[in-house]
């Protein structure tokens, strides 16, 4: 970890230490702004530029933070930094911030965000700590943008808006799922990338913690 | 180091430092960008009244077509007449609900849309001629089933027969109560009748499920019966004569009159 370079640290969350993908962190705002690629990328940058920035001033005050109150001072560095975003997404992409309405707010709450910066950035340089943030800002709009693609195309047969799959109510032939616009389809795509990345890098892949045993049978019963 | 950050001044020094720079960052922020948000509420807020009246094409120029085409009004909702206390361009009906002055209490079976308050005055947007308006835009809200949804409805020159329906600001859930905004939804509207042909003051419009029949209903929204209720309240509440009951049924009763008028002008101009 000591050893870690500026390129492994900004690439490895991406596939290898995905926070979605292996630490299972932030599931919930994966499931609500993914119907759409277009609401996926505003949400990816939004992250993107909170956990840089909230790793990268944590880590400047590192030294003089007590450790008593080292999380509340994460948390107000986090929440200041996601008003400022909500007021510049209020300001320049309205539309935007109305169909992400809570969710901007929620990203105080997204568990990358405390994570990184009680994990990474307090133990970290600065620079460091800045490129981990907007690797696994990266790592985190992976997933979104791969989710979001499937939701939008099958569910809407689109693609950033742009019609690909014609539907049916407007003359095409293609039936829209409408499940994948639900947030419970964004539950199967990430179960499924999950076992894709666990398939393609089998490290990944946590021992058992204890052994299911056989069904109980009918005779045992009696 | 690691001892004296633990101290109890360090830790209040650095808690009172990081809350005043904080602070200072976020109210620069917001006061910062506070014209520019205003700016996009007010477009969004005319965008709706422009599209609510199929006026709305992507690309145009909002406030220019805004200006030309609409005229606020501010009406008195017990009378139904216009009023000149305040100017249609500055008051905000929305928040004088609050204002006990400026606003009336609403309860039991007067407040079907669970509004609790209700303003005294309240603006309408005419489109063309203001005082003989091809369309008025009425401002509608009331509770849905997470939250308060405001919209506009949009009424031919009659007094009766709807232009369109839209909603700028509610909570429902996305693809159930959320399909308010589904243009297809939006779309069964146009044409459908508030009132019976009595004449009725209450009106008639509503949402029925499982198919809707006659000029006084439209379909339900699937999936959404809350929604469908609250939609079917707000409208019972704004067009009976608790809201813009007694202001349409000027316009009811006044097409015929203000044709006639229109023909005694044009003798009188003959005869000089």
């Amino acid at each position: 970890m000591s050893a870690a370079s500026p390129k492994s640290v900004l690439t490895t969350p991406i596939f290898k230490n995905n926070p979605i993908a292996l630490q299972i962190l932030g599931i919930c705002s994966a499931l609500a702004v993914t119907t759409s690629m277009s609401v996926s990328l505003v949400m990816t940058l939004a992250v993107i530029f909170v956990t840089a920035f909230s790793n990268l001033f944590v880590s400047l005050i590192r030294h003089h933070i007590p450790s008593s109150i080292r999380i509340i001072v994460q948390m107000t560095i986090i929440a200041s930094l996601v008003i400022v975003v909500d007021q510049i997404l209020k300001a320049y992409a309205y539309e935007m911030s109305k169909q992400l309405s809570v969710f901007v707010g929620l990203i105080i709450t997204n568990c990358i965000v405390m994570g990184r910066a009680e994990g990474f950035a307090m133990t970290n340089t600065p620079g460091m700590s800045f490129l981990d943030g907007i690797g696994n800002g990266i790592g985190y709009g992976f997933i979104l943008m791969t989710v979001g693609f499937f939701r939008e195309l099958l569910g809407a047969g689109s693609v950033f808006g742009f019609t690909v799959l014609q539907p049916v109510q407007d003359g095409g032939w293609y039936v829209p799922n409408g499940l994948l616009l639900l947030p419970p389809s964004a539950f199967f795509i990430i179960g499924l990338i999950i076992w894709v990345l666990r398939s393609l890098n089998p490290e990944q892949v946590e021992e058992n913690e204890f052994k299911m045993k056989a069904n109980t049978q009918p005779k045992e019963a009696v | 180091m690691a001892q004296s950050n633990n101290s109890i001044k360090k830790i209040l020094t650095v808690a009172f430092a990081l809350c005043i720079v904080c602070s200072i960052i976020v109210s620069t922020a917001a006061v910062a960008l506070r014209s520019k948000q205003q700016f996009n509420q007010e477009l969004d807020r005319k965008t709706n009244i422009l599209e609510v009246a199929n006026l709305y094409e992507s690309g145009m120029d909002v406030n220019e077509t805004y200006e030309s085409m609409i005229t606020p009004r501010v009406v008195n909702l017990e009378t139904g007449e216009y009023s000149a206390e305040h100017d249609p361009d500055t008051y905000n009906a929305f928040e004088s609900r609050r204002d006990p002055a400026a606003s009336r209490t609403l309860s039991g079976e007067r407040d079907p849309a669970g509004l609790t308050r209700v303003e005294k005055y309240s603006t309408v947007y005419l489109v063309g001629d203001p005082d003989d308006p091809e369309q008025i835009i009425l401002p509608i809200r009331g509770q849905g089933l997470w939250g308060l949804m405001r919209g506009f409805l949009s009424v031919e020159g009659d007094g009766n027969t709807i232009v369109g329906i839209t909603y700028y600001e509610h909570a429902e859930t996305p693809g159930l109560g959320g399909e308010v905004n589904n243009p297809r939804w939006q779309a069964q509207w146009e044409g459908k009748e508030i009132f019976d042909e009595q004449g009725e003051l209450d009106p008639a419009i509503r949402l029925v499920k499982g198919g809707a029949s006659g000029e006084t209903e439209v379909d339900a929204l699937s999936g959404a019966t809350l929604t469908s209720n609250g939609v079917t309240n707000m409208l019972q509440f704004w067009l009976s004569p608790e809201g813009f009951g007694d202001y349409l049924a000027r316009f009811r009763e006044g097409t015929s009159q203000a044709e006639t008028q229109g023909a005694d002008v044009e003798l009188e101009s003959e005869g000089a």
